[in-house]
């Protein structure tokens, strides 16, 4: 290097020296949990959008009402759920909220990575806490039982079908197929409408396909994982299994009910049930309203039965954890606020008239997640508020005493991305070879499953 | 300083020590104060770089090494993730399918646009308009192209089985199958990209003087000669540099595949749709991901490196 670049680069550097440090000075903030006053302010997110405007609002006023109550705490409401594809980049760069949203199928994974804060120690200040069904707490908590969050929402999988495509092919509305056969030959007569109709429709694509692989699964009183001794172990190489693949399978080429598109994954099946042109899918019950809101639909067409032959169902729904830094003022803070609102039975009565009011769906056959007490006030409050047909729920409904609720595997994202292969090759592949892939796949989920401490 | 400054007059020749002083340090000042304005205006540029390109790749670097929650502290693992990396059949399943992908793009998107070059070059009449048409797709979006194909490709109701279906001919399943999945997604990018490649060959094409087809034609050469001994030579440097340049973008090739087979797809995961899967759909492992990044990342160097050296020596 000739002197003269030397004196230049040197020069520039100091520049940049400069200016970083006049940066990185700027970047520099406070970020106190508590101010002078005593005042806690959390942040917190699942604000609906300004575009949802009735909703938006009745957030904001729910938290304008809280705060009235609790003057010692501010809420900082934000819009967004939980999206995995932004969550680590949010956590690193300090953005995540103190109490923030999460589906069913994220707790095991934060948990498991320590991205989140135990709040056992608050929670027996909050007695609604203890009514909580079990199995909708359990998703919340680790093995030791010690918990990390509160539910909101709650949903098991059943059958959602078309009630005019079940009339037009002269299949009975209020009686939905309540085992695998009859599904098959409910879909083979719904395909025989023809113009496109696609009498069953099932994902594998972006792990949503070894997600209702799972729910298959289990309805056929199957496992996807079993715990040996304290270790994973793949439970789907099996009968039962090969049941759930072979009937996809000759369902899709033998009876060619199940349409030629395939490689579907979650709004798919929605838009096609919007459209009119899908008989039937697993789906829970808050697929409905979403139906009817994006894909517009008419909640008078859809019924929802208990999962087929009805040996167990796949569990699923929402609710919100604690950042892992958050203080124990603002873990307390963020808990007030949870059971006022959201984990709250005092609150059915008033959300449902506000519902009611705003033309937004009441009294799905979900969610449910307190026992007791408190789920008999929120039957209560659904049954005076009701404006969605309940009677098209009432297979559903029926059933879901006697149908085991069961939860996602461990790793479960990972095992069903492998899960996903098995279920697009026998729907995409006319000589799929299901020994072959229930093989493959399971070499491949007890590698994934050896990594669950 | 001295040095340096006795340097730089020596640099300047045998003139520069004859002048008065006080004109000599007015002179430097002055360089002084431009280059101090050059450096500043600079400095915007090299932040941005310094923020979003050259710590974010080195922050990857170490990450790689990397096992981390963004919560506690990261743990340095040693080459753990690269260990876990070439463990995973899906890895070289990647690879694997990169390098087709990779080699099919080249087949298709590395001859057309040569051979519409030269086409388009010869056009007479509408040349004009058959130009911006063969570069329009390049403006869409890649987005929206790939939900455009995604349409064409739908086997029920999608374009392509539909024409197939008057015709009387067999359909396919496209992006469904595995044996037409990756040929597939070759078109959709082909489709997307070739505007821009056209366009350099043709740019090269009229750079190439008028008197040697003449001189050729006088001669008696026919086409296929002059395409041969008088284009071909001419397009040389320019279709190496294409050929290194389609490498390096083919073999990071995402949206596709993402968009239209999905990341669990295993006749279709690209190395890049893994690096997502490992980060953000799948694993929510961010070391393995970088581990992943850092491999195709000194591939790639490799590439880039020939190309550097190429187009430096054609300098």
């Amino acid at each position: 290097m000739r002197p003269m670049t030397r004196t230049r680069l040197r020069r520039a550097l100091g520049v940049l020296l400069v200016a970083g440090v006049a940066l990185a000075a700027t970047g520099c903030g406070s970020d106190e949990d508590q101010s002078a006053d005593g005042t806690v302010t959390i942040t917190v997110n699942g604000l609906p959008p300004a575009t949802e405007a009735a909703n938006h609002q009745r957030f904001l006023d729910n938290v304008a009402e809280f705060e009235r109550q609790n003057p010692d705490i501010r809420i900082d409401a934000r819009e967004g759920k939980m999206d995995p594809q932004t969550f680590a980049a949010k956590l690193a760069g300090g953005q995540l909220e103190d109490v923030f949203y999460v589906y069913f199928t994220d707790p095991a994974n934060l948990i498991a990575k320590r991205q989140v804060a135990d709040i056992s120690a608050y929670v027996k200040d909050f007695p609604v806490v203890d009514q909580i069904r079990p199995e909708v707490r359990r998703v919340f908590s680790d093995d030791a039982g010690k918990l990390y969050g509160l539910p909101y929402k709650n949903y098991s999988m059943g059958l959602l079908y078309s009630r005019p495509l079940f009339t037009k092919a002269g299949l009975d509305p209020d009686k939905p197929p309540t085992t695998w056969a009859e599904v098959r030959t409910a879909a083979q007569k719904i395909a025989a409408l023809g113009g496109g109709t696609v009498g069953f429709g099932e994902y594998s694509k972006s792990n949503t396909g070894g997600w209702h692989f799972t729910t298959h699964m289990y309805s056929r009183g199957g496992e996807v994982a079993v715990n040996e001794g304290g270790t994973w172990k793949a439970a789907f190489n099996n009968d039962t299994g090969r049941q759930v693949l072979t009937q996809l399978k000759e369902m899709r080429w033998t009876d060619d009910s199940m349409g030629a598109r395939q490689s579907l994954e979650w709004a798919d099946l929605l838009q096609l049930m919007g459209a009119g042109k899908l008989g039937m899918y697993l789906a829970t019950a808050d697929n409905i309203p979403t139906i009817v809101n994006q894909y517009k639909g008419d909640f008078a067409d859809y019924g929802l039965g208990p999962i087929p032959d009805g040996r167990g169902t796949l569990g699923g729904g929402e609710g919100y954890m604690f950042n892992a830094k958050a203080s124990p003022e603002k873990i307390r803070a963020g808990l007030k606020w949870l059971t006022f609102w959201f984990t709250s039975a005092d609150r059915f009565e008033a959300e449902n008239k506000w519902a009611a009011e705003h033309k937004l769906p009441v009294g799905l056959p979900e969610p449910q997640i307190f026992t007791g007490p408190a789920a008999q006030t929120q039957a209560a409050a659904d049954k005076t508020y009701a404006n969605v047909p309940q009677q098209n729920y009432a297979p559903f409904v029926a059933a879901m005493g006697s149908i085991p609720v069961k939860l996602e595997p461990p790793n479960a994202q990972q095992v069903y991305a492998a899960l996903d292969v098995a279920m697009l090759k026998v729907l995409t592949d006319r000589d799929a070879n299901v020994d072959q892939l229930l093989a493959d796949a399971e070499k491949q989920v007890n590698t994934i499953l050896s990594t669950v401490r | 300083m001295a040095v340096l400054t006795t340097a730089r007059d020596a640099a300047e020749g045998p003139g520069a020590a004859g002048r008065p002083r006080a004109a000599d340090a007015g002179r430097r000042r002055r360089r002084l104060r431009d280059d101090l304005l050059a450096y500043a205006f600079l400095a915007a540029g090299l932040l941005c770089f310094a923020f979003f390109s050259w710590y974010p790749l080195a922050r990857g670097v170490v990450l790689s090494f990397q096992q981390v929650n963004f919560v506690t502290d990261p743990t340095f693992v040693g080459l753990d993730n690269f260990r876990a990396l070439v463990a995973d059949p899906l890895f070289w399943t990647a690879w694997k399918n990169t390098l087709v992908f990779t080699g099919l793009a080249l087949v298709l998107g590395y001859l057309v646009p040569l051979a519409l070059a030269i086409l388009l070059n010869e056009l007479r009449h509408v040349a004009g308009f058959f130009r911006v048409a063969v570069y329009l797709p390049v403006m869409l979006p890649p987005i929206v192209v790939v939900l455009l194909w995604k349409y064409l490709y739908d086997p029920g109701n999608g374009l392509f089985n539909t024409l197939l279906r008057g015709a009387h001919l067999p359909e396919s399943q496209w992006t469904q199958s595995s044996s037409t999945a990756m040929i597939s997604l070759v078109l959709v990018s082909t489709w997307a990209n070739l505007g821009g490649a056209t366009l350099m060959y043709l740019a090269a094409l009229q750079n190439v003087p008028g008197e040697l087809y003449e001189a050729a034609e006088l001669d008696g050469a026919g086409v296929r000669q002059r395409l041969r001994h008088v284009t071909l030579p001419h397009l040389r440097f320019i279709m190496l540099v294409l050929l290194l340049l389609q490498i390096i973008s083919t073999m990071q090739v995402f949206i596709e595949p993402y968009q239209l087979t999905g990341t669990t797809n295993p006749d279709t995961v690209t190395v890049m749709v893994l690096i997502y899967r490992y980060a953000f759909t799948v694993n929510n492992d961010f070391g393995l991901a970088a581990a992943a990044s850092v491999v195709l990342f000194v591939v790639l160097g490799v590439f880039s490196a020939l190309y550097l050296r190429l187009t430096r020596r054609a300098d």
